[in-house]
C-alpha cells in the first residue's frame, strides 16, 4: 500500500503490463501536465500497457509523472476531424466521445487503455500497419516539455529532428503534454470481419499478404506450439469498418467487462494445457469460419470485440501468475522471408514455452522517426511466462534469430534485451542518441529501459 | 437543466461537468483560474457539449465576491436553477496540525465560505420559484475520526448546515442534496493511501447526477459507503480511540 506523503506523491511499487521488472517510484498524477521543479530524473507513464520496463522507473524512489488524468480535449475541428489534446486522454475515452460522431483512432493497438501520449512515445501500430503504417504518422503537431523545462512545438515541418526523435523515442526527449492528431472518418461502429483457418506458415504469409490488398486491417493467429508440418497454422483474419447500410440499427453493445480477480496458479500455464487451448482454439475458428462461409457471410461485430478482444477481462495480466510474464515482439524484413518466421517458431515450440496467443501481422514500410518499430515485413508477437534465465535465454536466442535476419524487437514489449544486441538492430540508434543529447544533455528523462538498454546511469 | 458549477476544473466536478455537457445542460463554469476555466470550458465544448458553456470568476475564499458569481452565472445561463458546489480545500492531518493558518484556510473555505454560497444561492432560487443547491461535503463529516478529523470537521459543519438548508428551503422549492464521496481516487487524494472501496471520479458523477435529478437530499458515493459510514457511526467512541484511522 501506499504511504502517506504530504506533497501528494506516493511511493509505491511501478510494473509494466508484464509485471515482471518491478520498481518502487515516487508517482506523481497531476491533472496538469508539468515537470516536478528540482531537475531530478523524471519518467513519464501514461497508463501502463507496455509489457516490460519501458515505464518503470530508473531507480528506487525516482519520479515517475502519470498523465492520464490530464486528459482533456483542447480542441476538435468536426470536418477535418483533427483532435487536439492533453497527452493523458485515452483511447477508450475518444472512442467513447467521437466514434458516436463518425471518428476513429487512425491507428489502434490491442487495448484501447492507452493514453495518446503513450502511443505517440511508442508509435504504436495496429492491423493496419500495412495500409496505414503507424500512429506517428497521423499526428501533426506535439507539445513536449523537456528537460530544461520549456515547452518545445514539434512537428513533422517544425522542430522535425526532435519529433522524429519523440515519436517512438519512449518518453525520453521530454514530457509529451499535448498532441494534435487526425482521427479518420468511419461510417459505423461495426466491424466487416472474415475468419479463414490457415494450415502452416507459407498459407499464413501470403494469406496475409493476399489480404492486404483489399483489407485494411489483417492479422493472424498462430498455434505456436504446433510443430512439423503444422508449423505455423492458425486463423487468418481480415477486416473493415462497415458501411452505414451494412451497419445494423443502433450503436453496438457497450462492451462487457469481467476481471481477474487474483492471480492465476502457475500449474494452469502448463504445457499441456497450453497446447490443448490452442488447439482448441484453432478447431474451434476452424469450424466457425466454415460455418460462416457455407451459411453465408457473418453479421457484423462490434468494433471492441475485433481491436479489443482482451479489454473485455480487466486484469488478464494476472492470469500469468505472480511471476508474471514477457511479451516478446520483433519484426522481420520481408526479404529474410518465411524461412526467419518459421526458425523463431520452431525455437519456441522447442522450447515448449507456452503462450495463449501468438499474433502475426505484415507491416507496412518504416516510418522516419528514429527508433519506430515496425519495418516492412512479418511481425510476430507473443506471450512468455516469466520462468527466470531460462526464459531470459530464450528471448536471447530468439533476438539472435532476429539480428541474423536483419530484424528488431520492439521496445514497448521489451524486458530483457541486451544493449549490444538492441544497437544491432537499430542502426539508427545512433542518430537518435544525438538528438536527445541536444535536448535532454544529462538524461532527465530515463526509465529501468533506458538504464538497460541505452546505458543510462540509474 | 442550468448549472453553475463550482470546481468543474479538476476532480470529481470535471468528470460531473462532462456528463452534464454531453447530456444538454446548459452550464456557468466558475472558479478563480481564468485559464483553467477555459480549458475546461473548450474540453466540454469540443467534447460535444449539446448546451452553452460559459465561465466566471469565483473564489472560495472570497466570499465578497461570491453575488458578483452568481450574477455572471444568472446572465450566462439565463437565470441558473442549479447550483453545484464540488470544490473544497483538502490537506493532509498532519500539514494541519503543523500549520493554523493552513488549518484556518481550510475550514474557511471547506465550511464559511461553501456555507455562505450556497445560503446565498438558495435564496436567489426560492426567490423565482425554486431550485437545486448541491454540495460535496464528505463521509469525513459522519464520524470524527483521529486520523482526519479537522478535515473531518469542516465537512460536518457543511453536512450539518446543508440538512438544515434543505429543510428550511423544502417550502419554496430548493431542494438541497448532500454528496458524502467516500475515498475517491482524484489528484486530490494522490499520496494517500488507497483504502478499500475507493471510488473513480466518473463513477461518483454518475451517481450523483442521479442523485440531482431525483432531488436526493443525502447521496454517498461510491454508494456502499452508506453502509460503510453507518458501521464507523456504531462504533463505541471506546473502539474509536483503539483504531488507528
Amino acid at each position: 500500500m501506499a504511504e502517506l506523503k504530504p506533497d501528494g506523491l506516493s511511493f509505491e511499487p511501478v510494473a509494466g503490463w508484464g509485471r515482471h521488472a518491478v520498481e518502487r517510484g515516487a508517482v506523481l498524477r497531476p491533472e496538469r501536465l508539468l515537470l516536478p521543479p528540482g531537475g531530478r530524473p523524471v519518467l513519464p507513464r501514461g497508463l501502463g500497457r507496455s509489457y516490460g520496463d519501458a515505464a518503470v522507473p530508473a531507480s528506487p524512489g525516482a519520479f515517475v509523472l502519470e498523465t492520464a488524468r490530464a486528459d482533456r480535449v483542447v480542441a476538435f475541428d468536426r470536418e477535418q476531424g483533427t483532435l487536439t489534446c492533453e497527452a493523458g486522454l485515452s483511447l477508450a475515452e475518444i472512442l467513447r466521445v467521437f466514434l458516436p460522431r463518425g471518428w476513429f483512432p487512425p491507428v489502434t493497438p490491442g487495448t484501447r487503455f492507452v493514453t495518446v501520449g503513450g502511443c505517440v512515445a511508442c508509435d504504436v501500430h495496429g492491423k493496419n500497419h500495412h495500409s496505414d503504417g503507424s500512429f506517428g504518422r497521423f499526428v501533426d503537431r506535439l507539445v513536449l516539455q523537456v528537460a530544461d523545462g520549456s515547452m518545445v512545438e514539434c512537428g513533422p515541418e517544425r522542430e522535425r529532428e526532435l519529433f522524429l526523435a519523440t515519436v517512438g523515442g519512449m518518453g525520453l526527449t521530454g514530457l509529451i503534454t499535448e498532441v494534435t492528431l487526425r482521427l479518420q472518418p468511419v461510417e459505423s461502429a461495426w466491424m466487416v470481419v472474415e475468419t479463414e483457418p490457415v494450415p502452416g506458415l507459407g498459407a499464413m504469409l501470403d494469406g496475409l499478404r493476399d489480404a492486404g490488398k483489399d483489407w485494411p486491417y489483417t492479422v493472424g493467429w498462430i498455434d505456436c506450439l504446433a510443430r512439423g508440418a503444422a508449423l505455423g497454422r492458425g486463423i487468418l483474419i481480415r477486416g473493415r469498418h462497415a458501411s452505414r447500410a451494412e451497419t445494423p440499427a443502433g450503436p453496438p453493445p457497450e462492451p462487457r467487462r469481467l476481471a481477474v480477480p487474483l492471480d492465476a496458479p502457475e500449474w494452469l500455464l502448463s504445457p499441456v494445457l497450453m497446447r490443448g487451448f490452442n488447439a482448441t482454439y484453432y478447431w474451434k475458428h476452424a469450424w466457425w469460419s466454415h460455418a460462416r462461409r457455407t451459411r453465408g457471410a457473418g453479421r457484423p461485430v462490434p468494433y471492441h470485440g475485433f481491436f479489443y478482444p482482451l479489454d473485455a477481462i480487466g486484469g488478464w495480466n494476472r492470469l500469468y501468475g505472480r511471476r508474471g510474464f514477457l511479451q516478446y515482439q520483433c519484426v522481420v524484413p520481408r526479404a529474410a522471408g518465411a524461412a526467419a518466421v518459421a526458425e523463431l517458431l520452431e525455437r519456441l515450440a522447442a522450447a515448449g514455452a507456452a503462450s495463449f496467443l501468438a499474433v502475426i501481422k505484415d507491416c507496412g514500410p518504416e516510418s522516419d522517426a528514429y527508433l519506430s518499430f515496425p519495418l516492412e515485413g512479418t511481425t510476430l508477437a507473443l506471450d512468455l511466462p516469466y520462468r527466470g534465465p531460462r526464459t531470459e535465454a530464450l528471448v536471447h536466442e530468439l533476438n539472435a534469430t532476429v539480428i541474423a535476419a536483419g530484424g528488431r524487437v520492439y521496445l514497448a514489449k521489451d524486458a530483457v534485451t541486451r544493449p549490444e544486441d538492441f544497437a544491432r538492430m537499430v542502426p539508427r540508434l545512433a542518430g537518435w542518441r544525438k538528438v536527445r543529447d541536444r535536448w535532454d544533455p544529462e538524461h532527465r528523462f530515463r526509465s529501468a529501459q533506458s538504464v538497460r538498454v541505452l546505458g543510462d546511469t540509474p | 437543466m442550468r448549472a453553475a458549477v463550482v470546481g468543474a476544473t479538476r476532480g470529481m466536478g470535471r468528470a460531473l461537468a462532462r456528463l452534464m455537457a454531453e447530456r444538454g445542460d446548459a452550464l456557468c463554469l466558475l472558479g478563480r483560474d481564468a485559464a483553467e476555466l477555459e480549458a475546461s470550458a473548450r474540453d466540454l465544448l469540443a467534447r460535444g457539449a449539446r448546451g452553452p458553456v460559459a465561465t466566471a470568476r469565483l473564489d472560495l475564499a472570497e466570499p465578497a465576491g461570491f453575488a458578483a458569481a452568481l450574477d455572471a452565472a444568472d446572465r450566462a445561463l439565463a437565470a441558473f436553477d442549479t447550483l453545484v458546489v464540488t470544490a473544497g480545500d483538502f490537506a493532509p492531518q498532519e500539514s494541519l496540525e503543523r500549520d493554523p493558518a493552513r488549518l484556518e484556510h481550510l475550514l474557511d473555505v471547506n465550511f464559511t465560505a461553501t456555507a455562505v454560497l450556497c445560503q446565498q444561492a438558495a435564496e436567489r432560487l426560492a426567490g423565482r420559484g425554486g431550485g437545486t443547491v448541491c454540495a460535496f461535503s464528505s463521509v469525513a463529516g459522519d464520524r470524527a475520526r483521529r486520523s482526519n478529523y479537522l478535515y473531518g470537521a469542516s465537512k460536518a459543519g457543511l453536512s450539518a448546515f446543508l440538512e438544515g438548508l434543505g429543510l428550511a428551503y423544502a417550502g419554496r422549492g430548493v431542494r438541497v442534496i448532500c454528496v458524502r464521496p467516500g475515498f475517491v481516487k482524484t489528484a486530490m487524494t494522490a499520496g494517500l493511501p488507497v483504502p478499500p472501496f475507493a471510488g473513480e471520479p466518473d463513477a461518483v458523477a454518475r451517481v450523483v447526477l442521479r442523485a440531482v435529478d431525483r432531488g436526493t437530499p443525502v447521496v454517498y458515493a461510491p454508494p456502499i459507503w452508506r453502509w460503510v459510514m453507518l458501521a464507523i457511526r456504531l462504533l463505541p467512541r471506546a473502539v474509536m480511540r483503539r483504531v488507528r484511522f
